[in-house]
C-alpha cells in the first residue's frame, strides 16, 4: 500500500513539468504528436511499408510453394518461371520454396538475436548506469572484452565441434556476442538521466530502484532504446545469414545465407545460374534496408531536432 | 595519457586471457570427443587399433595429462607461438599456416578498413545539411549498410569477372604462377587482389559515411558551432571544427566495428577462394581441423587487440582530454 502511495506525489510533480523531467509528464499529448508526425513521415512510412510486404511473404510465401523448402525435385538447374516460379538448383531443391522459408529464418533469427541482447544489455546497462562505482567499471570491462572477441571465429570454433546446431543457438549466440552494444546505449543514458530532478524525487519518496528504473528511467529512453532494438534486429540477420554462409548455422534449415553457401559451393558464378544467388541476398538486403530507413524515419518522429530539416 | 594507456592495456591483457581460455575451453565444454571424430576418420576395425590409434592421438593432443596442465600446457604454446601440427596439411604447423595466409588478410583488411573510414567520413560530412548530396549519399549509404556481406562477395565476381570479364574470378595469383617477386607475379596479386578489397571496402563504406553525417549535423547544431557563426566565422571554418569534433565518435566506432569488418573478410575471402587467414579457416572448417581453428582465432584475437591498440595511440594524438587523464575517448 505504501508503495502506491509514494508514487502519487512523484507522479503529481512530474506532471507539472519540472524542468528536466517532461518525459513522463507531456506523455499523453506526445504520443499523439507521434502519430501526427509518424504518419506524415514518408520515410518512416516507406521503410515500415516495404518491411511490412516482406513479412507478409514470410508468412504467406511457405504456403504457396509446391515444395517443401528441403524436397528435392526431380528437375536440376531450371531456370526461373513457369512450375519454379524461382527456378531449382543443382541438386534439385525448389529456391522459391527455400527463398520464402529462409525469409522466415531470417526474422526469426533476427527477433531471436535481437531479444537476447536487448534483455541481456538493458539489464546490466541498467545496472551499471545506476549504482556506478565498481559494478559500472565491471560492466564496462566485460562488456570491452566481449567486444573484442571476433564473434564470427568465435562461432567457427564452437560450431565445428557441435555436431547438431538449432536456430534457437545461433539466435542465442548473436544475443550473446552483440548485447554489449545495448548495454553500452542504456549504460550512458541512464547515466544522463539518474541525476534528473524527477528521478531524485523518486528516490527522495522512497521508491526502490528497481521501479525508478522501470517507471521513470526506461520510459524516458524508450524510444532510443527502441532504434536500437531496430538496429540489433537488422543486423542480427546479416550476421545469420554470414554464419549460414560459413556452414556453421543450423543444420537441416533452409535459409537465406544457406542458399548462397550451396551457391558458392557448387560454382553458380561459373556457369551463369544467377537465379540461384541473386535472390535470397537481394531479398535479405531489402529486408533490412527497409528496417533501416524506418529507423531513420522513426528517429525523426521522436527526436524534434531532426524533423525541422 | 599514462593512466589512459595503462587501463586500456589492462582491458587487453584481461581479453587476451579471456580469449585464450575460452579457445582452450570450447573441445572440453562441447559434447562429443575431438579425438574420436577424428580416429574415426581412418576407419579401423578392430577395437583394439581403435584403441590404440585413440591412446597415440590423446598422447600427441597432450590429453592424457589433468586439466589444469593441459590448460597451462595450453599457455605454453601459445605463449612461444607453438599451437601444435595441422590435420588438414600434415607436416605443416599451425604457426607456419598462419603467418603464410596473414599478409593476404591484411592486404585486404587494411587497405579496406582505411580507405572505407576516411571516405566514408569525408561523403558523410559533406552531406550533412546539404540537400542535394545529402539525397543520394544517404539512401545509398543505408543500401551499402544493408547488404549481406555473402552476397556482395558473390554478385561483385559475378558481375567483374563473368558477366563484364574485367578481372579475374577467383584465387590469390594466377594458378600458373610461383609465388615469388617479379613483376608479372605482383601484377597477378593485384589483379586478383582488387575484387575482394572492392567487397570488403564497399560494405564498410555506407556505415561511415551515414555516422559522420548524423554526427556533423549534431554538431553543426551545437552551441559551439552557434557561437563560431555568430563571431563570423566561415561556414567552411565551423565545418571544419565539426568535423574534428564528430572524428572522435567515429574513431572509436572503428575500434568497435573491427570484429564485424573481420567477420566480413572472412565470408569475402571464402567466397574469392583468397588465400588468407578466411580461406584457412574454411579448410580448417570443413577438414575438421580443430587445433587450426583454435590457433587462427587467437591470432585473430591477438590482432584485434594491436589493432585497438593502434587506435587508442591514435586517440591520444587527436584527443588532447586522453593526454591530459581527463575521461574522454569513452569507449
Amino acid at each position: 500500500m505504501s508503495e502506491s502511495l509514494s508514487e502519487a506525489p512523484a507522479a503529481a510533480v512530474a506532471a507539472t513539468g519540472l524542468p528536466g523531467g517532461p518525459g513522463a509528464a507531456s506523455a499523453p499529448p506526445r504520443r499523439n504528436d507521434f502519430l501526427h508526425y509518424g504518419l506524415r513521415n514518408r520515410k518512416l512510412l516507406f521503410g515500415l511499408g516495404l518491411e511490412l510486404i516482406l513479412v507478409l511473404v514470410a508468412i504467406i510465401g511457405p504456403y504457396l510453394a509446391k515444395n517443401p523448402p528441403m524436397y528435392i525435385t526431380p528437375y536440376p538447374l531450371q531456370k526461373p518461371g513457369g512450375q519454379y516460379w524461382l527456378g531449382t538448383d543443382l541438386t534439385g531443391y525448389d529456391l522459391y520454396s527455400q527463398l520464402t522459408s529462409g525469409l522466415r529464418e531470417s526474422y526469426l533469427v533476427g527477433a531471436l538475436g535481437a531479444g537476447c541482447a536487448a534483455l541481456i544489455g538493458m539489464a546490466l546497462g541498467f545496472v551499471a548506469g545506476w549504482r556506478g562505482g565498481w559494478l559500472d567499471e565491471l560492466v564496462q570491462m566485460i562488456t570491452n572484452i566481449i567486444v573484442m572477441i571476433p564473434s564470427l571465429v568465435l562461432l567457427v570454433v564452437i560450431g565445428s565441434y557441435l555436431s547438431s546446431r538449432s536456430v534457437l543457438f545461433e539466435g542465442v549466440f548473436i544475443g550473446l556476442t552483440t548485447w554489449p552494444w545495448v548495454a553500452r546505449a542504456v549504460r550512458a543514458q541512464t547515466f544522463s538521466l539518474r541525476s534528473r530532478e524527477y528521478v531524485d524525487l523518486a528516490r527522495l519518496s522512497g521508491k526502490r530502484p528497481l521501479s525508478i528504473i522501470l517507471r521513470e528511467i526506461a520510459p524516458n529512453m524508450a524510444s532510443y532504446l527502441f532504434l536500437v532494438v531496430i538496429l540489433l534486429f537488422g543486423s542480427s540477420m546479416l550476421l545469420a545469414a554470414s554464419y549460414d554462409f560459413l556452414g556453421v548455422g543450423p543444420n537441416n534449415v533452409a535459409s537465406l545465407g544457406w542458399t548462397m553457401n550451396q551457391a558458392n559451393a557448387n560454382a553458380a558464378l561459373n556457369y551463369h545460374l544467377w537465379w540461384w544467388f541473386i535472390p535470397p541476398g537481394a531479398v535479405l538486403a531489402l529486408m533490412v534496408f527497409a528496417l533501416l530507413i524506418a529507423n531513420v524515419g522513426l528517429d525523426e518522429v521522436f527526436n524534434p531536432k531532426l524533423r525541422e530539416s | 595519457m599514462r593512466r589512459y594507456l595503462t587501463r586500456k592495456l589492462i582491458t587487453y591483457v584481461l581479453a587476451f586471457f579471456v580469449g585464450v581460455s575460452i579457445d582452450w575451453g570450447i573441445p572440453h565444454l562441447m559434447p562429443g570427443d575431438p579425438i574420436q571424430g577424428l580416429v574415426s576418420r581412418f576407419n579401423v576395425g578392430s577395437s583394439a587399433a581403435y584403441a590404440a590409434l585413440y591412446k597415440t592421438f590423446a598422447q600427441s593432443f597432450g590429453l592424457n595429462v589433468p586439466l589444469w596442465q593441459q590448460y597451462l600446457d595450453f599457455w605454453k604454446g601459445v605463449l612461444t607461438g607453438n599451437m601444435g601440427g595441422s590435420i588438414y596439411a600434415p607436416g605443416a604447423t599451425v604457426s607456419s599456416l598462419v603467418f603464410g595466409a596473414m599478409p593476404y588478410t591484411l592486404a585486404l583488411l587494411v587497405p579496406a578498413i582505411l580507405l572505407s573510414y576516411s571516405l566514408g567520413n569525408r561523403l558523410g560530412a559533406a552531406a550533412a545539411r546539404r540537400k542535394v548530396l545529402d539525397n543520394s549519399v544517404l539512401p545509398l549509404g543505408y543500401f551499402l549498410q544493408a547488404i549481406p556481406y555473402p552476397w556482395l562477395a558473390l554478385v561483385v565476381p559475378y558481375l567483374f569477372a563473368k558477366v563484364w570479364h574485367l578481372f579475374p574470378l577467383s584465387g590469390g595469383y594466377d594458378q600458373g604462377l610461383v609465388p615469388h617477386w617479379d613483376w608479372t607475379f605482383v601484377a597477378s596479386l593485384l589483379d586478383h587482389w582488387f575484387l575482394p578489397f572492392l567487397t570488403v571496402f564497399l560494405v564498410s563504406l555506407g556505415g561511415w559515411a551515414i555516422g559522420m553525417r548524423n554526427l556533423v549535423i549534431y554538431e553543426l547544431e551545437n552551441d559551439s558551432s552557434r557561437y563560431l557563426r555568430a563571431l563570423g566565422a566561415s561556414e567552411r571554418v565551423v565545418r571544419g571544427y565539426a568535423y574534428r569534433n564528430a572524428s572522435l565518435p567515429q574513431l572509436s566506432g572503428l575500434a568497435l566495428q573491427l570484429g564485424v569488418v573481420i567477420g566480413g573478410n572472412v565470408v569475402t575471402e571464402i567466397a574469392f577462394n583468397y588465400p588468407g587467414l578466411g580461406n584457412l579457416i574454411f579448410h580448417a572448417i570443413s577438414n575438421q581441423d580443430f587445433f587450426l581453428l583454435q590457433g587462427i582465432f587467437i591470432f585473430i584475437v591477438l590482432g584485434v587487440l594491436i589493432a585497438n591498440f593502434i587506435i587508442d595511440l591514435v586517440f591520444v594524438a587527436v584527443d588532447p582530454r586522453t593526454r591530459l587523464s581527463m575521461q574522454g575517448a569513452a569507449a
